[in-house]
Formats: C-alpha cells, structure tokens, sequence
C-alpha cells in the first residue's frame, strides 16, 4: 500500500522581519510516521508550524533541515502523488469548475487518457449540473467541493488538507466532513488534515498528533480508537476532548478552584 | 388606459419636434450670411431619425425588446432633435455667432455627404495607421509587463527605466521621432505605438503582480511548469488588469494619432482638420470632429465587446 510518510527530525527557521532579531523557529525537530491509508490530523495552538509542516510535505516549502520521505522517496517539490487542498477554496476564478477540476490534468498533459476521471470526480463530490459554472456563481461548500475534487483528480496516494473547512458554517462543514470521510475510504489514500477543531479532529481522524507552541514538536500522538461510522453526538467523543485538551492546556483546573474556597 | 395614452404620446414627442423644426427650417427667414447648399441636409438628416424612429415602432408593435428601448429613447431622441433645432436656429437665422466659426448644419451634413469619397479614404488612413501603432504598442507592451510582473530579475534592471520614459507624454517624441525615423509613417507609428505600450507595461506587470501567491501555488501542486503557469494562471489573472492597459492605451492612441496628423502627416482625418482649419473651412472643422468621435467611440465599444467575452467570469471594472 503507498501513502507512508515519514518526517524525520524537520527543523524550519523563517528569518525575523526585524532582522537584528533572532529566526523564528516554526519547527524544532518534528518526527513522526504516518502510516499508508490512515488519516492524521494535526492540531496545536494558532502558529505552532503545523501549516508549515503541510507545506514541507507538499513540497511547497523547504525544510531548513531533515527529511520528508513519501513511500521511500524524499520529498523535494511538489509532486502529483500529494493533492493538497488549501485554507479556502482557491478555484481559479477564470475557469469553470470543470475547467479547474482538469486543471492538473492539462497541466500535467494527460488530460486526454483521463478525461473520464473529471466528471467522476464532479459527480462524487455532488456538483453535477454545475460544470459550466465560474466559481463565483456557487455557494462556499461547493466551490470547496470543487476545489477537493481538483485535488483528488490526479488520483494522488496523499491528500494533504489545510484547515479546508475552516470558513464554511457549521452545517456545511459537517456535511463536507462525512463526504471527505467517504471519499477517503473508496479511495483508500492517506490524509493529513490540519485543523484548529478538536471535535472535526476527533471525528475524522485515526490519529490525532496533537503539536505544542513554537518552535513545536510533537507534544502528544492520541490514536482514536473509535469504530466508524462514527457518531457525533457519543460520550466517548468526551474522554478524547478532554485528553486533548489537557495537552493543549486549555483543559481548564477544576480541581484546584475547589481549594479557594 | 392612462399608461398607453401616456406611452403614445411619449412616441410622438420626436414627431412634434420634427414637424416644428421643419416650421422654423422655412418659416423663419435666413441670416443670409451661410453659404447655401444644393439641398436641405438638415432636413434629410431629420427624415433619417424620424424614419428609424418610426421603423422601430413598427417593430416594436411585435418585438417587445425594441418596443421597451424605442419608449424608454423617444424622449432622449426628442432632445437630441430640439438641441439641432436650436443650433440651426441660433447659427442659420440669427447673427448671435460669428458664422465663420459657427457653419449652419446644412452646410456641415452637407460636406459629410458630398466629400464622402475624399473623407472616407481620410479615415481609412487614420484606421490604418492606428491600427499599426496600436498593434505594435500592445504586443511589445504586453510582453515587456509579463517579463517585469512574472520575472525578478527582469523586474530588476527594466522596472526604473520604465517609470524614467514611460510617462513622458508622447508628444514631447514627436521632433526626435520625425528626424530619426526613416519615413514619417514609421515615425508615426513608433509614436502610437509607445503611447499604448506604456500603459498596457504597468498594467500587465501590475496585473501579474498583484495576483494572490496562493494561485500559483495550486498550479504547482497540481503539477504546472513555469511556461504552464504563465500561461494559464498568470495572464488569466492578470487580464481584468490588462484590459484596462489596453483602455488606457487606447484613449492614449486617439491622443497621440491627433497629434502626428496635425504635425507634419499629409493624410488622416486629423490631417484633414487642420487643413479645413487653414483654409479657414469651419464646416470641415467640424466634420472631422463628428468623425473622429464617431471613430473613437466605436473603437471603445468595440474593445468592450471583446473584453465582454474575454472575462465573461469577472464583473465590469468600466462600465461602457
């Protein structure tokens, strides 16, 4: 099965905008394995260099030292093995939402052999009858609908996601994350998901790593071990949060507050 | 009831105003100063408006979208018809001007019409030396912006030398150009062209630049080479901006082609206009100028049209 990930000891170092300051270190040392087909979601407080970690993975960003491997292989660029779906939809908006879904496929000269894949992946993710649409005449969930079958087109091993959901409302984001759940399983590829929402980190992942402050490493790996499909509303769903948190610190010490009294 | 009385007359309006501008053509007696005319041009240009008024009704009766525009145009074509009326008045029966300067529209029309053969070749002239410039300006425009917006190190060495000459007006050219250049037509056409290469430049150049990191970024996830995306992500994106280069460009062009035709050119209509302005022939004056603006006017509509269909995604910046 391909889709292993492989980070070891990842530095990145951004230089300060304030050039007599020190660099800011975004990660110090990030280890960690993800397994090929498991989905991983990475959470940590605002700037812990967990979208910078997503980056390296997909090749947009360079680490400042250490190594990605996918399947073996070090990561060095931007690869059609990883689709990554950014914060926001990002659709082009010049072209149509069938126009964008092709998009790699043209670029990477092989529309022709798979054309089909295009209107299958319109109709997984829901958007038929709107080919023909520019993206601005859709509603947020469908422009990030189309913006994930643009990713998934090329069939890559690895889809990498960056807070994909974060500006949708609290239903439509609900609805995407049982259809990226599905799109997931049929497609049996490994995820990497970042997000700020523990519950949306719970409810889709295997494995939640939860990442500490900068410069950040990893500050608990927490497996969810919770039969699919999962059920929003389970007790459960508690137990996690509360680990979780605790590791972010943001648990609350209820404890402590009896003793004020 | 009411609605289509009130719709009815509204049509009449351009009629009564005909009927009495055609009263005051014969009933009140000329200046006697205008230059008479083989025939009454005013009127016939009259007949023409009452008679594609009168042509759009009829289709109208059927045609609901020709009846909306004639009824919502019948009071704008009235004034038009009312503001002639008073021209004619003031410059044909009255003394209030100087009718050197100021030609009765008999006289004006009547030019348009009787030199039309002389005219046309004039415009054609101007078309065709325009279009040259203007071609020349927007494609070398076009790709020295792309190199500065797409390219650093492009951006580097040329981007000061672009802000040096670019704003100098085109005009300040015109004596270097003429003793340089081998022919005053290639001269010419050097001058429009830089007058539409500098905007389209900026505009391209600040077009690509302006677009969102993240744009570029999809591509190359999605596996685009630099040519790629150039191509399908950099010039997309940067179009709304380099439309409106183009316009700037062109308005620019309209300028700088006045200018050369009035500055050593034997030909065009700008030509023309100086000409008929030596020869003290104000009616030609005036001629050239309904010309030009019909001629300008056109060209603009006409690149909103395309750009219409080019960014058919994207709402107007320009309303034309």
């Amino acid at each position: 099965m391909v889709g292993e990930i492989n980070i070891k000891d990842v530095h990145k170092k951004f230089p300060n905008t304030d050039p007599t300051k020190e660099d800011i270190v975004a990660l110090n040392g990030f280890s960690l394995d993800i397994k090929p087909g498991s989905f991983v979601s990475l959470i940590g407080p605002s700037g812990c260099g967990k979208s910078t970690l997503l980056r390296i993975i997909g090749g947009l960003d360079k680490a400042t030292s250490g190594e990605i491997y996918l399947d073996g292989i070090k990561i060095r660029k931007p690869g059609s093995d990883r689709g990554f779906a950014f914060q926001g939809s990002n659709l082009f908006p010049w072209l149509t939402v069938e126009k964008n879904i092709a998009f790699g496929l043209k670029a990477r000269h092989i529309f022709k052999e798979q054309k089909a894949s295009v209107q299958e992946f319109i109709k997984l993710v829901g958007l038929e009858g709107f080919e023909k649409s520019f993206p601005h005449q859709l509603s947020g969930g469908m422009q990030q609908r189309a913006s994930l079958a643009r990713a998934l087109v090329g069939h890559p091993s690895v889809l990498l996601l960056d807070e994909p959901l974060g500006a949708l409302d609290a239903f439509t984001r609900m609805n995407l994350q049982d259809e990226i759940i599905s799109i997931w399983k049929k497609h049996n590829m490994t995820m990497v998901m970042v997000t700020h929402d523990v519950d949306e980190a719970i409810y889709m992942s295997d494995q939640v790593v939860v990442m500490s402050a900068r410069p950040s490493k990893v500050e608990a790996i927490i497996d969810i071990d919770l039969p699919r499909p999962r059920a929003r509303a389970q007790d459960t769903f508690q137990e996690y949060r509360t680990k979780i948190l605790n590791v972010l610190n943001l648990g609350g010490k209820v404890d402590e507050v009896e003793y004020y009294l | 009831m009411r609605n289509k009385l009130f719709t009815v007359s509204k049509l009449l309006l351009p009629f009564i105003a005909i009927a009495i501008s055609v009263l005051l053509y014969y009933y009140i007696p000329n200046n006697g100063k205008q230059k008479q005319t083989a025939h009454p041009y005013y009127l016939f240009f009259l007949a023409v408006i009452g008679s594609v008024i009168l042509i759009e009704i009829l289709i109208g009766l059927f045609v609901q979208s020709i009846r909306k525009r004639v009824i919502h145009k019948a009071p704008f074509l009235t004034g038009v018809i009312v503001f002639l009326a008073l021209l004619n008045f003031v410059t044909s029966k009255t003394t209030l001007l100087p009718t050197l300067y100021f030609p009765s529209l008999d006289r004006i029309i009547s030019l348009l019409v009787e030199s039309r053969v002389f005219l046309l070749r004039n415009i054609g002239d101007s078309l065709k030396l325009l279009a040259t410039g203007f071609a020349w300006g927007a494609v070398v425009g076009f790709f020295t912006g792309l190199a500065l917006g797409y390219f650093k190190v492009v951006g580097y060495w040329l981007n000061p030398i672009t802000k040096i000459i670019g704003p100098i007006p085109t005009t300040a050219w015109i004596p270097l150009a003429l003793s340089t250049f081998p022919t005053t037509h290639s001269a010419n056409v050097f001058l429009i062209a830089f007058a539409v290469w500098f905007p389209v430049t900026l505009m391209t150049s600040s077009g690509i630049q302006s677009i969102s990191n993240v744009n570029f970024e999809v591509s190359r996830t999605l596996g685009a080479s630099t040519i790629y995306q150039i191509v399908h992500v950099a010039i997309p994106a940067a179009m709304p901006s380099i439309f409106l280069g183009v316009f700037y460009g062109t308005v620019s062009s309209f300028a700088t082609l006045m200018a050369v035709e009035m500055n050593g050119n034997s030909s065009g209509i700008g030509w023309y206009i100086n000409w008929q302005k030596s020869v003290m022939m104000y009616d030609g004056v005036y001629a050239g100028l309904i010309l030009i603006a019909l001629i300008c006017s056109l060209s603009l509509t006409l690149l909103f049209k395309v750009r219409d269909r080019v960014l058919t995604w994207q709402k107007g910046v320009i309303k034309w």
